[in-house]
């Protein structure tokens, strides 16, 4: 009997075919149909030749053609994303959500995916978030941390509409997160667009003030966690050894993508839709053994 | 050209990068009332890097952005107040609270290829019924085509002025002057040109000089030059230069003068701001002027010289607000030294 985990994609973008490629690949999973909106768009015709389902009318069509989905990566918008989960909800399938919706728990692989094994919708939050928020949480949980901030620069050719459109949303949901995930007592995010041909790698420091840390303590808690997430982004890395001054420590990191659809530079978006695979991977894994 | 031009002075926003955003209420306000007596159509306010920039990257302000702005709002009589935000950094709640404490102009600030990321920003400002303006920053790594492109997004988006702003104190005169020629012939009569420029290659007079030549209706200045890098256009000489050329600022160019030796130098510069090797290297190889302080503390840090710094980042491209990657760039050179 094949246990691969059912998957479908909703959204046929650049995210949708990424994640069609990561998923593809992986062992656990088998994606089962594609949901879009555009009868000609490109990452529909793609999973069709992969002999995937497909419906450029909508997930529910898909659903009532496709049975026994165990998760769906959503990769539409926000506004998308709320009828959606009601779509998923309704069937119990797991909603994992790369929008910034925000409608369920916010999950950082890394850091808390144990927490929300079984909740029905969870949220990627930002790439912002996805870089920074495995170093915060793995400082707090060694040191006080009263403040983590936190400054992520993408290729401006990797910044979608959306991004553009609600550039606040992106730094205002990342900074919750350096709270409410990261373990901070305040975050700050910045987020910046660098235009430069050849298209930069996402970029992301972070400072985070820690009076009176064990140091030794702290910079080793920081090595395990960039080797924790680099085992699903394999991309992600220091570019410098962390620096710690006057209680404040400064960790530069570069996140470089896979290049499976989407291409190398665009680590923002391929930290995403790895942190969404791993979920899909994970997540019912732990139902399996529940 | 037009024979009328409005000046913003931008001593207590650009000129707070030269203090590392240091500046109390008390300076702020002996500012403003100097300003607003001499005539100055607006007067800039806040950290260096805009709205919500307080921050590990950019520096801490020793006061927020309310507190300062409303420190100059108590003291002005005719003047405009207005603020930096610049998206991804400040947000639309910052600016909310900077109309709040008093301020009526917002100049929007964006990389000028991506001009979309602020047009949130300018639709707030237009309901809360501020002028909503556009820095164009980094204008020196944008085509004509490229600006002529930005400038139509953000008047798209309710903008009435499109600035030019030199980031990096790099145009040259025929720069300014295609830049702006090409953005009055596109843009309708009712959008303003502004031009906003530092010293770093020695132009910033010259070069606003070409920019009203060709157009431009706003220009932002500092008293004695006081801003980021070599410093801004310094605007008691360029009110002195538009006199020689018979062009109206509405400002009293002995009031500015007496503002800039008297006060300025006096009171606020923490030492000359010149062009000296590392500000013309930032002219030179297209580097953010806002980037000095942090460069010098960097080379002080890892033990290199801050020249190589700057010619390193402007040869990895680094943009407006990316004074992280100066760390970087520092330490990558202790490694390869």
């Amino acid at each position: 009997m094949d246990e691969r985990v059912r998957a479908v994609i909703i959204g046929s973008g650049n995210i949708g075919s990424d994640l069609l490629a990561k998923a593809g690949r992986s062992a656990k999973l088998e994606v089962v149909g594609m949901a879009g909106i555009d009868p000609d768009s490109p990452g529909l015709a793609r999973a069709r030749e992969a002999g995937i389902a497909t419906s450029h009318v909508g997930l529910e069509e898909l659903l009532n053609r496709v049975s026994d989905v165990d998760v769906a990566f959503d990769a539409t918008s926000a506004y998308a994303h709320a009828e959606h989960a009601r779509i998923l909800a309704d069937r119990g399938i797991l909603s994992i959500d790369l929008t910034p919706a925000a409608l369920g728990p916010a999950v950082i692989p890394a850091v808390n995916i144990d927490e929300h094994a079984g909740a029905p919708d969870v949220n990627l939050v930002t790439c912002g978030a996805q870089a920074t928020v495995p170093v915060v949480a793995a400082i707090a949980a060694v040191t006080d941390l009263p403040y983590a901030e936190i400054v992520s620069t993408i290729s401006a050719r990797s910044a979608g509409p959306g991004t553009r459109a609600n550039i606040d949303e992106f730094t205002q949901s990342t900074a919750r997160a350096l709270e409410a995930v990261g373990g901070a007592t305040k975050g700050k995010a910045v987020m910046l667009l660098n235009p430069s041909d050849p298209p930069v790698l996402m970029r992301n420091a972070i400072y985070a003030d820690i009076p009176g840390a064990d140091e030794d303590a702290v910079i080793a808690a920081i090595d395990e966690v960039v080797a924790s997430v680099a085992s699903y982004v394999p991309g992600y890395r220091l570019t410098a050894r962390p620096d710690i001054l006057d209680g404040v420590i400064t960790v530069l990191l570069e996140v470089e993508g896979a290049g499976d659809y989407l291409p190398e530079y665009a680590g923002n978006l391929d930290i995403m839709t790895s942190a969404a695979v791993r979920m899909a991977e994970l997540q019912v894994r732990g139902e399996m053994a529940a | 050209m037009s024979a009328r031009v409005k000046l913003v002075d931008t001593t207590m926003r650009d000129g707070s990068h030269s203090v590392a955003h240091q500046y109390t209420p008390e300076q702020v306000a002996t500012a403003a009332k100097l300003l607003d007596d001499a005539g100055v159509w607006a007067i800039a306010v806040g950290h260096g890097d805009g709205l919500g920039a307080s921050s590990r990257q950019y520096g801490f302000g020793a006061y927020s952005d309310a507190e300062l702005l409303a420190a100059a709002a108590e003291v002005v009589g005719r003047a405009e107040i207005a603020v930096a935000l610049l998206p991804g950094i400040g947000t639309r709640d910052d600016l909310r609270a900077a109309n709040e404490a008093g301020a009526s102009i917002v100049r929007v600030s964006t990389v000028i290829t991506e001009a979309d990321i602020g047009i949130q920003h300018l639709k707030l400002a237009r309901e809360l019924g501020m002028t909503a303006h556009s820095h164009l920053n980094m204008a020196s790594i944008g085509s004509v085509e490229q600006t002529v492109e930005a400038a139509r997004i953000v008047v798209d988006a309710g903008s009435t002025a499109a600035y030019l702003v030199d980031t990096c104190g790099a145009f040259l005169q025929d720069d300014v002057r295609a830049r702006v020629s090409a953005l009055r012939e596109t843009l309708g009569d009712e959008i303003e040109i502004g031009i906003h420029e530092h010293n770093n290659l020695s132009l910033a007079v010259s070069n606003s000089l070409a920019a009203i030549q060709e157009g431009a209706t706003i220009v932002d200045v500092t008293l004695a030059g006081m801003g980021a890098g070599a410093g801004n256009c310094q605007g008691e000489a360029l009110v002195a230069v538009l006199e020689r050329h018979g062009i109206e600022s509405g400002a009293d160019l002995f009031a500015l003068q007496d503002a800039a030796d008297g006060f300025v130098r006096k009171e606020l510069m923490p030492g000359p701001i010149v062009v000296d090797r590392l500000t013309a290297s930032m002219g030179y190889a297209n580097v953010p002027a806002s980037f000095l302080l942090h460069a010098i503390r960097a080379g002080e840090r890892y033990g290199v010289d801050p020249r190589s710094i700057i010619l390193a980042l402007g040869e990895r491209h680094a943009v407006t607000g990316q004074e992280d990657m100066i760390l970087d760039v520092a330490a990558g050179l202790v490694d390869s030294a």
